[in-house]
């Protein structure tokens, strides 16, 4: 193999308010390998990926290709420099045919006129050095999920990539089409193209890459070739880090009756949903994003309906079809994104902590207002909202604040079931802490919690069991002394064959 | 930050003054009690109106539906009096109740079917104008009972009636935004409905509730300007949706949703009477007028986006 540096990561370093994404990252990718990027979700695979893409520009550091130097790039430079990236979504028009996607912005044109035969026949070239059969005249939505990505595999193609980088790309595809995809990265590797990889699956990054590099936290862990290292070393390098004092004790142990059981969920992408949560539990939903965690508690919060299965909720046969009724059968749900589903960020703290429960601070409509403040008081005390004011608006707050906002607002109806999808995404370290004492104080109130997490690290500190999900199915359910991080990620990585 | 605030409170109350400072000099006439009470009354209907219409922005959509719903009820209500010779107060509730339910239609069209609010009340408006040019025949129907002109003709002191009424419906629409806990839900949906939803709120029918007020209070304005003009026609509401509009966007109501008072709206809908009974005092040309108040909401809106971007940035 070759092993001149094509692409050359120097030093990348890139902070948002309160967060290191990336840690200076040094990386070398060679020309014509394919390089693997693991890491856990939030580790900065697709930060790095953007700062090559232009999509995001780095606070520090270099990234040259091919010996020349950039402090950062624009989507235009990126491409002009061979870089071009295919997402999980696709950037494709539905309505536009095959040809015209692959030629979008970028149209062949005679004079003014766009020259529709000569882009068909570029195309057609194209999918011929990949021997694939697709009609450059067809409409991309009238493609299967797999030949949509093959369009944007040709996209990248014409622009003459010398750098292809798939994040997450088998993700949407049938077993079959993942075939496919193998085969033409393969001709592609044989043509000279470097390609960085993104996945979650152990399978595909041994099947296909050289070389793997792991992230973790926003720093490079290693770089190692693929052959001198195995699923178990790998898993360990990703996720290994000690559960020091990140996370507070609690002194309660939940209860041996169930509050919640489920029973052969179906519906909502869900095939066979089934698991228990007892009283003043914490149970931990592990899995992969689209995994069917946050499709579980749209069910179980009547956002979205069951197609069967069943849903007993205190010893009563539940199946709640709005969030209100949800609401009266004694669950909240504090959703997984806080700032467009949780809060009510242009209205006050005050009006956010009551919203829930209005109706019943009210007397012929007539909100009773003492009573009013009183409530969103008791429980901006309760749960220490740092806040000037109960007047003051929701977007003022920092994240902490405003998730705690959102908590009282369920507390408020008191609920026995709660809830909390990310409860931690997007706020910073110290205010993790305070959510999680205050998720031990409700425990030991008595409430109970059903916790979604992407954070293994998490799960494990908090849940007292843990529920393992793979595309829609539960894979596994982990007790607390048998919590390692390792058997999570086998059973959340777990593939059902699709055909 | 605060300044800023509070300027955006009181601005409109701010060009209310100037304007009325303003006519008081330019002209004799403005400054007198009666006309004053006549700009009250002028205004009545619209003011009436503009309850609902702000509701509906505040929800974050739009009822284009107004103006016809006035030229309905005023038609209905007229033709059940005259042609049915029903009870004057029979004949208005009835009015009244068909302009609420198809206010509720137009909710619930929009909540369940999810056509976008401009769409369906345009479609209302063009479908209740022709039911009542279908009811008339395009010919004016008058000879109503002599009690019945007392609601728009009326006065109790010096005080109109209908200004009484239009007082009424402000302080109404005022206590539902402020102390009923679904106006409260009105800026929950308006500001973020996904949330509100998850919130427990039953945003649909918050949807229907509110499209369902801007139909009753565009009824008793149209009840309201029937007794004042004695005669029921087919062209009474026309592009009355338009004023009600230009009045809750000059009250400072975000067209977006989420955002607005019924005190601000007071303002809006006093400088629109101002402004017009102060030009025509002034022998303005009626077109010169339009193009005043045109120019007048985009100042208004335009300082509201300013305002709203220098929050935001």
């Amino acid at each position: 193999m070759e092993s001149a540096v094509i692409l050359q990561f120097e030093d990348i370093v890139k902070s948002y308010p309160g967060v290191l994404a990336l840690n200076h990252v040094s990386l070398d990718i060679r020309k014509g390998e394919i390089h693997a990027l693991v890491g856990e979700n939030g580790a900065g695979k697709s930060t790095l990926i953007k700062c090559c893409t232009g999509a995001v520009l780095p606070s520090g550091g270099k990234i040259s290709v091919n010996g020349k130097k950039f402090s950062s790039f624009t989507p235009k430079l990126s491409a002009e420099n061979g870089m071009v990236a295919i997402y999980q979504e696709f950037n494709l028009v539905g309505e536009l045919s095959v040809a015209e996607n692959i030629f979008l912005g970028r149209a062949i044109r005679k004079g003014l006129i766009v020259d529709k035969k000569a882009m068909c026949d570029r195309a057609r070239n194209i999918f011929e050095q990949l021997s694939l059969k697709i009609n450059p005249d067809e409409l991309v939505k009238n493609l299967a999920v797999g030949y949509q990505q093959l369009v944007e595999i040709a996209k990248a193609l014409s622009q003459n990539a010398r750098i292809l980088i798939m994040d997450e790309p088998t993700a949407p595809l049938t077993k079959k089409e993942v075939g496919v995809l193998f085969s033409i990265i393969e001709k592609l590797k044989k043509q000279g193209m470097t390609i960085i990889y993104i996945s979650h699956r152990m399978d595909e990054i041994f099947k296909l890459s050289d070389r793997i590099t792991i992230l973790r936290d926003g720093s490079k862990i290693k770089t190692i070739d693929t052959k001198d290292t195995n699923v178990d070393d790998l898993i360990k390098l990703m996720v290994g880090r000690s559960l020091n004092e990140k996370f507070p004790s609690r002194s309660t142990v939940p209860a041996s009756k169930e509050i919640l059981s489920v029973e052969h969920l179906y519906g909502n992408g869900l095939t066979d949903i089934s698991f228990k949560i007892y009283g003043g539990e914490i149970l931990g939903f592990a899995g992969l994003i689209g995994s069917g965690r946050t499709e579980t508690a749209q069910i179980l919060f009547g956002i979205k309906r069951k197609k069967s299965g069943k849903i007993v909720m205190s010893e009563k046969e539940i199946s709640p079809k709005s969030p209100r009724e949800a609401m009266e059968c004694g669950i909240a749900l504090v959703p997984e994104d806080r700032k467009q589903q949780g809060a009510l960020l242009g209205m006050s703290v005050h009006n956010n902590i009551t919203l829930a429960v209005l109706h019943k601070l009210s007397t012929f409509c007539l909100i009773r207002k003492k009573e009013d403040k009183k409530t969103s008081e008791s429980f901006r005390k309760e749960l220490n909202i740092k806040t000037p004011s109960l007047e003051q608006l929701v977007k003022n707050l920092s994240g902490g604040n405003q998730q705690k906002v959102v908590v009282a607002k369920w507390l408020a109806s008191d609920p026995d079931l709660i809830i909390m999808d990310e409860p931690t995404r997007g706020i910073d370290v110290g205010a993790k802490f305070e959510i999680y004492k205050l998720m031990n104080s409700l425990v030991e109130k008595g409430k109970t919690i059903l916790m979604i997490s992407s954070e293994m690290e998490e799960l494990i500190g908090m849940a007292d069991r843990i529920v393992v999900l793979s595309e829609g199915r539960v894979t596994g359910t982990v007790v607390k002394n048998d919590f390692n991080q390792e058997i999570i990620m086998k059973y959340a990585s777990q593939v059902r064959d699709k055909e | 930050m605060n300044v800023h605030i509070q300027i955006r409170k009181y601005a409109m109350f701010l060009v209310l003054l100037i304007l009325v400072v303003f006519f008081s000099l330019t002209t004799d006439a403005f400054l007198n009690p009666e006309n004053l009470f006549n700009v009250a009354r002028q205004v009545s209907m619209l003011g009436i109106a503009s309850v609902g219409m702000t509701f509906v922005l505040l929800l974050g959509g739009i009822d284009l539906s107004i103006g016809s719903m006035i030229t309905l009820v005023n038609i209905v209500a007229a033709w059940l009096m005259v042609n049915a010779k029903i009870n004057p107060v029979v004949a208005c509730l009835i009015a009244l109740i068909m302009s609420t339910g198809l206010g509720f239609f137009n909710g619930l069209v929009i909540a369940k079917i999810r056509i976008p609010p401009l769409i369906v009340t345009l479609s209302m408006m063009t479908i209740l104008e022709g039911f009542a040019y279908i009811i008339c025949k395009g010919i004016p129907i008058f000879g109503f009972p002599k009690e019945f002109a007392i609601i728009g003709q009326g006065y109790i002191g010096p005080i109109p009636i209908p200004v009484i009424i239009m007082v009424v419906i402000l302080l109404i629409g005022a206590v539902i935004l402020n102390n009923t806990y679904f106006g409260r839900y009105f800026y929950a949906v308006g500001g973020n409905a996904e949330a509100a939803k998850l919130s427990g709120i039953n945003v649909d029918g918050i949807q229907c509730l509110v499209y369902a007020l801007s139909g009753l209070f565009a009824g008793i304005a149209g009840i309201v300007m029937l007794s004042r003009t004695n005669s029921g026609q087919a062209l009474a509401g026309k592009g009355f949706e338009f004023e009600c509009l230009t009045a809750v966007v000059l009250g400072g109501v975000s067209a977006n949703g989420g955002f607005g008072r019924i005190s601000n709206v007071v303002a809006g809908v006093l400088i629109i009477g101002v402004l017009s009974n102060g030009m025509v005092l002034l022998n303005v040309s009626q077109y010169v007028q339009m193009v005043t108040k045109g120019t007048l909401i985009l100042l208004a809106v335009g300082f509201d986006c300013i305002q709203r971007y220098r929050n935001t940035h």
